[in-house]
């Protein structure tokens, strides 16, 4: 009976060794089709597409009109199974299925803390139900609870001098990518069959007691989680215990399933994964069995993205201040190569970027293509293409990633790379390395506090720094942030696995899954051209009572980062490397292993109001660059240099969480037509990323336009620009936001 | 032999296929009404001296962005002021199998080997006509003439721009006449029209010279586009 059904579901599929074990990348490689063709064979929106669209739009006004929040849930708390089924146009929705019972209607979720949850419900004016409140608050005890209750003193003042900020201890971590497709292509039950296998062992090791309990727990929540999902799927009229039979059966188990995610948590990221080329597959083969036309393929797609670009979390204020915009992170990954020669883009590929023409530019799902030089020409130019009309694509270096990480891994957040279902990550947040500097000189005395945070560093009495002295400091520093940040770490995820494990996320990994522990820096740039003027120029401090230095008089002139210039180019390597192997040398939570990113989102704005003034001539409270960005208006020599400058960090054994670039250039400095358009901009891409650079934002834009959006918001309603690993609508961002993206470079014809 | 050069552009995207190296050479005969580069037109008021090694050095830098489809432009002021400097240069690239283009005029000095050598020749048409031509560049228009002759007699790859400015060259008039003109000679690969903008005159102040357009808009670019419409099918 069961063989049966597998061989119906799985009818016309080759290869075998995906039927025997749970491989995903192996099906995909057995089964699908490049795709090297145009676009041309593009669909437009259905009219039920429409129709649920334009209700979405309303929506959306509706929740812009009512201060970013449209509605949230308050008498029950965050679950898989917690809500009611919900619809927008029950009749027009090929792909069904909302977080809560209504559209845009948000999660109150207190397994983070139930501090940050009573915030954000404030917020937005909005109280809890006692009964709850009460029930949850007697008999639970949140992430956030364990997370202070081991909290050293160190940390806690590195935390409150913002010289550690953004730390997941208050709110989900985020960042975990379930294998979604698995759902699709073995069904529930056999999910669960393998899963109940690697509970068979008959005894606990005696020499890792802890770990082996942990998982043997850990491994009957991911059960009862899958039995959730099976759960809510049927509330919505679908079997998903067994394997989906057509590609729209395949689309909508996946989305089940990072529905059940979204609904258990409430990550910063929720990433969807790598999903096109897997969709492919089943939508080629109902095309070639008559049962789907081009027109109802794209139907799919559109609802899929329609479905993505709901997801909403409830966010404190300060949790806006730091990633601006209401940002989800549904990142999709999309093409990328199998191998040197061959790349999985498929008709999907094409057909999810042509979401942004059919359904207007979106910030989300956040579309991010793994380029590489051998992916078709007529798929680069589409990218391109879609690029400059809507500024809504990242772009992130497939071969300088799939030498590590293979050909079926996915992007979480903005820039972290994992194998999808082999590897989970621990957001780290970041450590601000432009105050680091500033203790390095003031001896561990915060600029901004005048308190002393982090101990036993001396302080430079220098009347003009030198660099020699400045550097060994800042080395000592360093390490010493370094055992602090490691620290923190260790302690959020021990406590995030313990009160707020991510069973649904987890139950579609492997069992045995590789951790990647993901440090991060801010204030790079600023970091880096300090140094320089402490090097090249004369930078005397000026210090106050205390003997704090609060500003900088820098005399000569000194080399910048983003100029293509060795000499502070080698500084910003320099410092990277540094910093990682810092953190390196230390013991992690569940030997995890340690990466590092060169990404701030947008908290480059708020890190930047908690820095006092840098030797680099940045004022006190002035907004960094973001991510590996050159200092605003800096990179004055060329957007090629801009470019290489960042293509010179690097990845491998560095930076291997991802170094963030974002981008802009006006149109006409990228040619006279469209056409010349997109030719120079796959031509600037390929250069970038031969170099072996990790990841582009790029907007194609005139600053006057975006000057215009910040005054007479109501005219671009649908203005989407990418700002840091994602993008927003500009007219979500507050005023201090969208000033600190009208201040970056813009490169322009010369 | 070094060249002399106002300034250069790593990211060139309008000047020759492709994104190119353009180096704006100092120099120039004409005095057009709206040039927009008055800083290029004495040939000793140069920014820096460059080398033709240091030209493949800053190719190489940016080879990669460049790709198959790019190269080196010679731009200015007149880059044939300088020819000396630009055929050296042209054979030190032709070397490594970069693609060359010179931005002219047309009116330069002892350019017969680089019009040789050069793979594109991108043509300022001022005028066609020859009271326009001289109402426009100050000079006579024989000059040009000699000029396309030899290049078609090498039959040179051309690219023929015009720079359109309201109440000068605006109608489609002009722009049919300049069609026939382009329809006449032989491998052209393209013609476009170059809407005229004032964004030279804070450096006619600098310099302390006149502008002589002070009252003349700048041009449309939607109306310059479909001039540029007609001119093409």
């Amino acid at each position: 009976m069961e063989e049966k059904l597998f061989e119906n579901v799985w009818r016309n599929f080759k290869g075998n060794n995906w039927k025997n074990e749970i491989n995903v990348s192996d099906f995909i490689i057995s089964n699908f089709n490049e795709y090297t063709g145009d676009d041309t064979f593009l669909s437009n929106p259905s009219n039920k597409t429409k129709a649920v669209w334009s209700k979405c739009e309303q929506l959306l006004e509706e929740e812009n009109k009512r201060g970013g929040c449209l509605d949230v849930e308050t008498g029950i708390l965050s679950g898989i199974t917690a809500f009611a089924p919900g619809y927008i146009d029950k009749e027009n929705e090929v792909i069904v299925g909302l977080q809560t019972d209504a559209p845009l209607k948000r999660i109150v979720n207190m397994y983070g803390g139930t501090k940050v949850a009573m915030k954000a419900l404030e917020a937005h004016g909005y109280k809890i139900n006692d009964e709850v409140y009460k029930y949850f608050t007697t008999y639970r005890k949140t992430h956030n609870d364990g997370v202070f209750h081991a909290y050293t003193p160190a940390i806690r003042r590195a935390r409150s001098n913002g010289l550690l900020t953004g730390l997941p201890d208050g709110y989900g971590r985020g960042r975990i990518i379930g294998d979604y497709r698995r759902i699709a292509l073995y069904g529930i039950d056999r999910l669960i069959e393998f899963k109940k296998n690697d509970l068979r062992g008959e005894e606990i090791d005696g020499n890792n007691i802890e770990e082996n309990i942990r998982l043997r727990e850990e491994i009957n929540e991911q059960i009862k989680a899958l039995e959730a999902i099976k759960t809510m799927a049927s509330s919505y009229g679908f079997d998903i215990s067994r394997p989906a039979q057509n590609a729209r059966e395949a689309v909508q188990w996946t989305y089940f399933g990072y529905l059940a995610g979204a609904k258990e948590n409430n990550g910063a990221a929720t990433s969807i994964g790598r999903n096109a080329t897997f969709f492919d597959v089943y939508i080629e083969r109902d095309i070639a069995e008559g049962t789907l036309t081009e027109s109802e393929a794209q139907e799919l797609i559109d609802q899929y993205v329609i479905k993505l670009r709901l997801i909403r979390h409830l966010r404190t204020p300060d949790y806006d201040e730091l990633f601006a915009g209401d940002p989800t992170w549904v990142t999709e990954t999309i093409a990328g190569m199998l191998d040197a020669d061959k790349s999985l883009t498929t008709k999907t590929s094409f057909r999810l970027l042509h979401t942004l023409i059919n359904l207007n530019p979106s910030a989300e799902p956040n579309l991010t293509v793994l380029w590489a030089k051998g992916l078709p020409e007529n798929f680069k130019k589409y990218c391109a293409k879609i690029s400059i009309k809507t500024d809504s694509i990242q772009y992130e270096g497939d071969d300088t990633m799939r030498p590590l990480y293979g050909n079926d891994y996915a992007i979480a957040c903005c820039v972290s790379a994992m194998k999808q279902g082999k590897q989970m990550q621990f957001f780290g947040a970041r450590c601000n390395l432009a105050k680091s500097l500033l203790y390095a000189i003031n001896g561990g005395y915060d600029e901004k506090t005048g308190k002393m945070v982090v101990d036993g560093l001396e302080k430079n009495t220098e009347n003009v720094l030198t660099y020699e002295r400045v550097r060994r400091q800042y080395s000592e520093m360093l390490k010493r942030i370094a055992k602090i940040y490691v620290d923190a770490n260790n302690i959020i995820h021990f406590m995030h696995d313990k009160y707020a494990y991510e069973a649904s996320q987890m139950a579609l990994h492997d069992t045995v899954v590789e951790r990647l522990m993901a440090f991060g820096v801010a204030g790079f740039s600023s970091a880096v051209d300090s140094l320089s003027a402490i090097k090249y120029a004369k930078v005397k401090p000026i210090r106050n009572d205390q003997g704090i230095a609060i500003d900088f008089e820098i005399e000569g002139d000194f080399p910048k980062f983003g100029n293509d210039d060795d000499r502070v180019d080698s500084l910003a390597t320099e410092l990277v490397q540094e910093f990682f192997d810092d953190i390196k040398v230390h013991k992690l939570y569940r030997n995890a292993k340690p990466t590092l990113s060169l990404l701030t989102i947008t908290s480059n704005v708020m890190y930047g109001q908690k820095t006092g003034a840098t030797p680099d001539g940045r004022k006190s409270g002035e907004a960094f660059a973001p991510g590996a960005n050159p200092m605003h208006g800096r990179d004055c020599t060329g957007a090629l240099n801009s470019l290489n400058s960042v293509a010179k960090i690097k990845f491998a054994n560095c930076c291997q969480d991802g170094v963030s670039n974002t981008f802009s250039i006006v149109p006409n400095a990228l040619g006279n037509n469209e056409n010349e358009q997109i030719e120079n901009l796959v031509s600037i891409l390929d250069g970038y990323f031969i170099q072996g650079a990790q990841h582009i934002n790029v907007n194609v834009l005139n600053r006057d336009l975006l000057v215009d959006a910040m005054n007479n918001p109501w005219k671009y309603p649908n203005l989407t620009i990418r700002v840091s690993g994602y993008a927003v609508n500009f007219n979500k961002l507050d005023r201090a936001h969208q000033e600190e993206v009208i201040a970056r470079t813009f490169h322009e014809k010369r | 032999m070094t060249g002399k050069i106002t300034d250069l552009e790593t990211m060139g995207s309008a000047d020759g296929p492709g994104i190119r190296l353009v180096l704006f050479l100092s120099g120039c005969k004409l005095r057009c009404l709206y040039c927009h580069n008055p800083e290029t037109w004495n040939k000793h008021a140069f920014r820096r001296e460059i080398s033709s090694e240091e030209v493949l050095k800053l190719y190489n830098k940016y080879k990669v962005y460049y790709g198959e489809k790019g190269g080196v432009t010679f731009s200015g002021g007149e880059p044939l002021m300088q020819s000396k400097f630009v055929l050296q240069t042209i054979k030190l690239l032709h070397q490594h199998n970069i693609h060359t283009a010179i931005d002219t005029s047309g009116v330069g000095e002892d350019y017969d080997e680089v019009l040789k050598l050069v793979d594109l020749v991108i043509l300022d048409v001022k005028a066609v006509d020859s009271d326009e031509y001289k109402s426009i560049t100050g000079r006579d228009i024989k000059d040009f003439n000699t000029f396309l002759t030899k290049c078609q007699n090498l039959n040179k790859k051309l690219w023929l721009r015009q720079v359109i400015v309201p109440g000068i060259n605006d109608d489609e008039q002009h722009v049919l006449k300049f069609k026939q003109f382009a329809r006449g000679l032989s491998n052209v690969e393209r013609v476009e029209l170059l809407p005229y903008h004032n964004m030279g005159i804070s450096k006619y102040n600098e310099l302390g010279i006149k502008y002589r357009l002070e009252s003349t808009p700048n041009m449309d670019k939607d109306k310059c586009k479909q001039l540029e419409q007609l001119l093409n099918n």
